[in-house]
């Protein structure tokens, strides 16, 4: 693949910009030498058809939802309504300054203010913050919440997070950073938590446990309930990623089930761009109780003015820069005017019924570690299809086929783990095309492993060197070279 | 797939090699095939002390890290500092360039608590 | 048929969920193949008490047409800001972006891709995250980059975070002329983490007072040009701390003149990229730029982007290095981090690519230029006074002689925008103003900032 320095570093190429209008007093009066960069920084300078070319050709070697099935747990690749992406470059949305007069940005104000009702009313909870920046910043913002309500209330011993071994490496390590220690708790042979382990894992020492709902597995917690009281009972609190909500959006609430903080990733369950890897947005809903610690300015309402309410002692102060990412929360609140009561329970309807059809029908060709009722994804096994293949071999033959690959090594508790998220947009007979593709692959495997192997052969790129770019990794345009 | 014979072996899939007070660890062969090809190796400083079970070193491959513990207290005496260039050795040979730390042993005795080779495969198979 | 309703916030739409592709035939055939009798079967899992409890958002389903018009009635309540001049700064500037780095964040190749874990099908990703770090660190001066942050002010957190892992120390120091808004993150990161916050103030110049710098730290945080606008003197500072890291906070636009960080020993360098191509959206998405030495790189944060090549030779990118990362290495990883800002990644990318080097040099002059011409203009007033002595780039800040909030109020009416001098005042710089000077400030609204001061 070519970069951009692969171009010649030539003369500069103008014409963006105006001349100067002011009287010009020279960069050498106005900045001391010792100041002053000696070296231009190496950016090449591209005529405009040079560049664009180059970008064009860069997104034709990439792979879109709106290039084709997606089918990645846990990611909930659903396609992005376009006219989201009109509607956040309105100007008067583009150009708004954060640190603008509230007169002048009420627009932006309401906006947050009324995402922030809807997404309480999703949660079942009284109070979100629309701070953090991404799941795992929500996770994180969760943490210090928890944290801070035990330091107030004096219970600074409790220094444990439970968390199930199919958690998302990203709940262990939020906890961690926010300066817990993290015990797993083994899921019991039904993929759901035991709520034996559980009771002997319980003690005045644990903070919370976190949980998503439904589990990596692709299975709702029957007994979320139950799990959920034994942890009140031991004082302790619960938080649930959020990471999977369009298993049950508009016909359950974490609320109900007994969370106290619930994350949401806006990016996943409410449609707004994946965009190669972010931005995202994760704001934070939670109970009355913690309500207080809430990350400051808090948006407000009175009457029918919006303003930024920063007058929360106990708040454990701010996560982002500004207010969140506001970018995105307008297409997830656009997404939800567009949804309604109704399409949000179409959303779960049609999810969880793709997931199931997906997962009856591979069954038959791939171990199936948990035989039951799923929600919106679903785990297989890639072990004993052949002699020597691996869950990366099946992903990158998918690849020769036209799909991107489910996700795979993920949850840890299944070997070999391939786990499927259809999600609610894609029709029957994508479903179906792509279940003849597996089973196809599943055929290969016995018949001519060579061809999973050596896959992707119809990729723009043959399969990648990993060892080589981890053993002396090149991490930046090896300049001296050319 | 044998294991050299005269040296011990824990479940976490280290081996030692006794000579006097003198215990150099490695990972087996086990052990590198499972992380795959190894990209880097950080090892403990010379001088640091560590218990038994404690965490010694770390290996790291594309995909997954090996924590390294202590299959015997002690001190750490020299480090295989050619892994920095090479992590490759590890995979290569695993129970000979490929070794790790060489500890200067507190307690003998808790040699004995130590698997022995056929021990160690034993407890492959039942695996 | 239900006859439409005429309630103007509610029209009734056709009903088939339009980002849906199955029909009911669809439905029923998929039912059937699973065993099931009804949709709700499919929800049997869930616990009646909590499908009992829930309710519904009392949201009614809208058309494109209606929510298109709802949400253009929100921005028109931001309109008085559109026709505005804005010397607004802080970190978020008013600058040109360029026509093409829209057109090409919004190819959908790009935009609707996920993170690029599959890299055969990833390469448009990978190659502009590889051009991305490396422009970074062209920019900075630094050795490795990582493929961004979600912000500034929380890419500064990790740098905290990343030196006390290596240093071991529980302090840091950090400038009392950073902003305000990173500072406040700082502190939440910091207590969590344990870590004590020592404020650094200034001297009357406005540059950093390094005279009786606290001892035993992890890092020192220093932000450069500073709240004031103030360019700090880099040079030296790494030599009088003894094992602690130097984190230096900038702004990337200013790189295109000033020496880098990386050129006087910085260890870590943070700073938001929102200038580069990115509109500030009322405060986000934004781009948290992260730029360390290669001695570091494994404590480093956030996603890595490395070169290597396929198995036919050809050169390829693939994240790399992930076993730091939450993935592999869960409560050990060197943070949380999962995503990063890669669609603002891919803006600065094309953004920096579309000026090049010497457009970039041309950018930074026009900004300084404008600037130094607005302050000169203004110090030339009676009564007002430049704050500080020290250089400044684009922004600095002005002593001025009558109640800062008049004048700012009076600017405003003549849809003038300055920031609100409360910032300032709370870093212990009262009766003063800052303003932020791009090149889309024109001679005449320069001009006529000054006329209007001249009769207030």
């Amino acid at each position: 693949m070519n970069t951009i320095f692969d171009h010649k570093l030539a003369k500069g190429v103008g014409g963006l910009l105006p001349a100067l209008d002011v009287p010009e007093q020279g960069i050498e009066k106005l900045i001391p030498s010792s100041l002053r960069r000696t070296h231009a920084p190496r950016i090449p300078n591209l005529s405009e058809p040079e560049l664009v070319r180059h970008y064009t050709h860069l997104s034709k070697v990439n792979y879109g939802i709106d290039d084709g099935f997606y089918p990645l747990g846990s990611c909930t690749m659903k396609y992005n309504p376009k006219i989201n992406e009109d509607l956040v470059r309105l100007p008067g949305f583009a150009n708004a300054h954060p640190l603008a007069d509230e007169d002048l940005i009420q627009g932006s104000l309401k906006l947050l203010y009324e995402a922030s009702r809807y997404l309480c009313g999703i949660a079942g909870l009284v109070e979100v913050t629309l701070q953090p920046a991404a799941g795992a910043h929500g996770e994180l913002t969760g943490m210090f919440l928890v944290k801070r309500y035990f330091e107030e209330r004096g219970e600074e011993k409790r220094k444990r997070i439970l968390l199930p071994d199919s958690a998302h490496g990203t709940n262990p390590s939020s906890a961690t950073i926010a300066g817990f220690s993290v015990t797993e708790i083994p899921s019991g042979k039904d993929g759901m938590i035991n709520l034996a382990t559980l009771e002997e894992a319980l003690d005045d020492t644990v903070a919370a446990i976190m949980l998503t709902v439904p589990n990596t597995l692709g299975i709702f917690e029957e007994r979320i309930l139950e799990v959920t009281a034994m942890v009140h009972a031991a004082g302790g609190l619960c938080y649930f990623d959020g990471a999977n909500l369009n298993a049950f959006l508009g016909r359950a609430r974490p609320g109900d089930m007994g969370a106290d903080i619930f994350h949401f990733n806006l990016h996943k369950t409410l449609s707004t761009p994946h965009g190669g890897g972010g931005p995202g947005s994760g704001p934070v809903a939670v109970a009355q109780s913690l309500v207080d610690f809430l990350p400051v300015p808090r948006i407000v309402k009175d009457e029918n003015r919006y303003r930024l309410d920063w007058n929360f002692p106990h708040s454990i102060g701010c996560i982002h820069s500004f207010y969140g990412n506001f970018g995105v929360i307008l297409k997830a609140y656009a997404y939800l005017l567009l949804l309604g009561d109704t399409g949000l329970r179409e959303v779960s309807e049609n999810a969880v019924l793709n997931a199931n059809y997906l997962q009856e029908s591979l069954k038959q060709t791939y171990p199936l570690p948990y035989e039951r009722l799923c929600k919106h994804e679903f785990v297989l096994s890639g072990k004993g299809l052949g002699e020597g293949i691996s869950a990366l071999d099946i992903a990158k033959r998918l690849i020769d086929y036209g799909f991107h690959p489910p996700t795979i090594y993920f949850p840890l508790i299944v070997p070999e783990a391939l786990m499927i998220e259809p999600t609610e947009c894609e029709g029957k007979e994508t479903l179906d095309r792509f279940i003849e593709a597996m089973e196809r692959i599943a055929a290969e495997a016995k018949e001519n492993p060579r061809l999973l192997h050596e896959a992707p052969q119809y990729a723009p790129v043959r399969r990648l060197d990993q060892t080589r770019a981890a053993r002396q990794p090149i991490l930046t345009y090896p300049f001296n070279e050319r | 797939m044998t294991h050299p014979t005269q040296f011990r072996y824990t479940k976490e899939h280290e081996w030692v090699d006794l000579e006097g007070n003198h215990a150099k660890v490695g990972i087996t062969e086990h052990a590198q095939d499972k992380l795959g090809d190894i990209v880097f190796v950080e090892l403990p400083a010379v001088g640091t002390a560590v218990k038994k079970g404690e965490n010694l070193a770390t290996v790291e491959s594309v995909k997954a890290v090996g924590d390294i513990y202590a299959p015997m207290s002690g001190a750490v005496v020299e480090v295989n500092t050619q892994l920095e260039s090479s992590p490759e050795t590890i995979n290569q040979d695993p129970y000979g360039a490929g070794w790790l730390v060489i500890l200067e042993v507190s307690d003998p005795s808790e040699e004995d608590s130590l698997l022995d080779a056929s021990g160690y495969e034993q407890y492959l198979n039942e695996g | 048929m239900m006859p439409l309703a005429t309630n103007s916030t509610s029209t009734r739409v056709s009903h088939k969920m339009r980002y849906i592709a199955n029909t009911g035939a669809d439905r029923r055939a998929m039912l059937a193949a699973i065993g099931l009798s009804s949709l709700e079967e499919l929800f049997d899992d869930i616990p009646q008490e909590v499908k009992d409890r829930f309710q519904p958002l009392e949201l009614p389903v809208q058309s494109e047409m209606g929510v298109a018009r709802i949400l253009k009635e929100l921005a028109s309540l931001n309109s008085c800001q559109q026709s505005s001049i804005s010397f607004l700064g802080g970190g978020v500037y008013d600058h040109y972006i360029p026509s093409v780095v829209s057109h090409i964040t919004s190819r959908s190749e790009f935009y609707t891709a996920y993170t690029p874990y599959q890299p055969e099908l990833s390469q448009g990703t990978l190659t502009t995250m590889f051009e991305f770090q490396t422009l970074i660190c062209e920019l900075t001066g630094m050795e490795v980059a990582n493929a961004s942050i979600y912000d500034g002010a929380s890419a500064l957190a990790e740098g905290v975070l990343m030196a006390k892992r290596i240093v071991g120390k529980g302090r840091v120091a950090a400038a009392q002329s950073l902003f305000p808004h990173y500072r406040r993150v700082l502190d939440t990161y910091c207590w969590a983490a344990g870590i004590k916050v020592i404020e650094i103030p200034y001297t009357k110049a406005g540059t950093c007072d390094l005279t009786a710098l606290p001892q035993d730290l992890s890092s020192l945080v220093i932000q450069t040009p500073n709240a004031f606008g103030v360019i700090e003197e880099l040079k030296g500072v790494k030599e009088r701390l003894a094992d602690a890291l130097l984190i230096v906070v900038t702004n990337p636009i200013s790189l295109g003149i000033l020496a880098p960080p990386g050129q006087f020993g910085a260890d870590i360098v943070i700073g938001e990229g929102q200038p580069l191509g990115i509109t500030a959206s009322f405060g986000g998405p934004f781009l948290g730029l992260f730029a360390t030495r290669e001695r570091y790189l494994r404590q480093m944060p956030g996603r890595l982007t490395a070169q290597t090549v396929d198995a036919e030779g050809k050169i390829g990118y693939t994240m790399a290095i992930q076993t730091r990362e939450q993935h592999i290495r869960r409560e050990r990883a060197t943070s949380n981090i999962c995503t990063n800002s890669q669609l603002c990644a891919l803006a600065a990318t094309v953004y920096l690519a579309s000026l090049g080097a010497d457009g970039l040099h041309e950018l930074a002059t026009l900004n300084l230029e404008k600037a130094h011409y607005l302050a000169q203009r203004i110090t030339a007033l009676p009564g007002y006074r430049l704050a500080f002595e020290a250089p400044f780039f684009n922004e600095f800040a002005v002593r001025v002689p009558i109640d800062p909030q008049a004048i700012r109020a009076r600017l405003k009416e003549e849809r003038i925008l300055l920031d609100d001098p409360r910032f300032l005042s709370a870093l212990g710089a009262p009766n003063t103003l800052r303003f932020a000077v791009t090149e889309k400030r024109t001679k005449d609204e320069l001009d006529r900032l000054v006329e209007l001061l001249e009769v207030i």
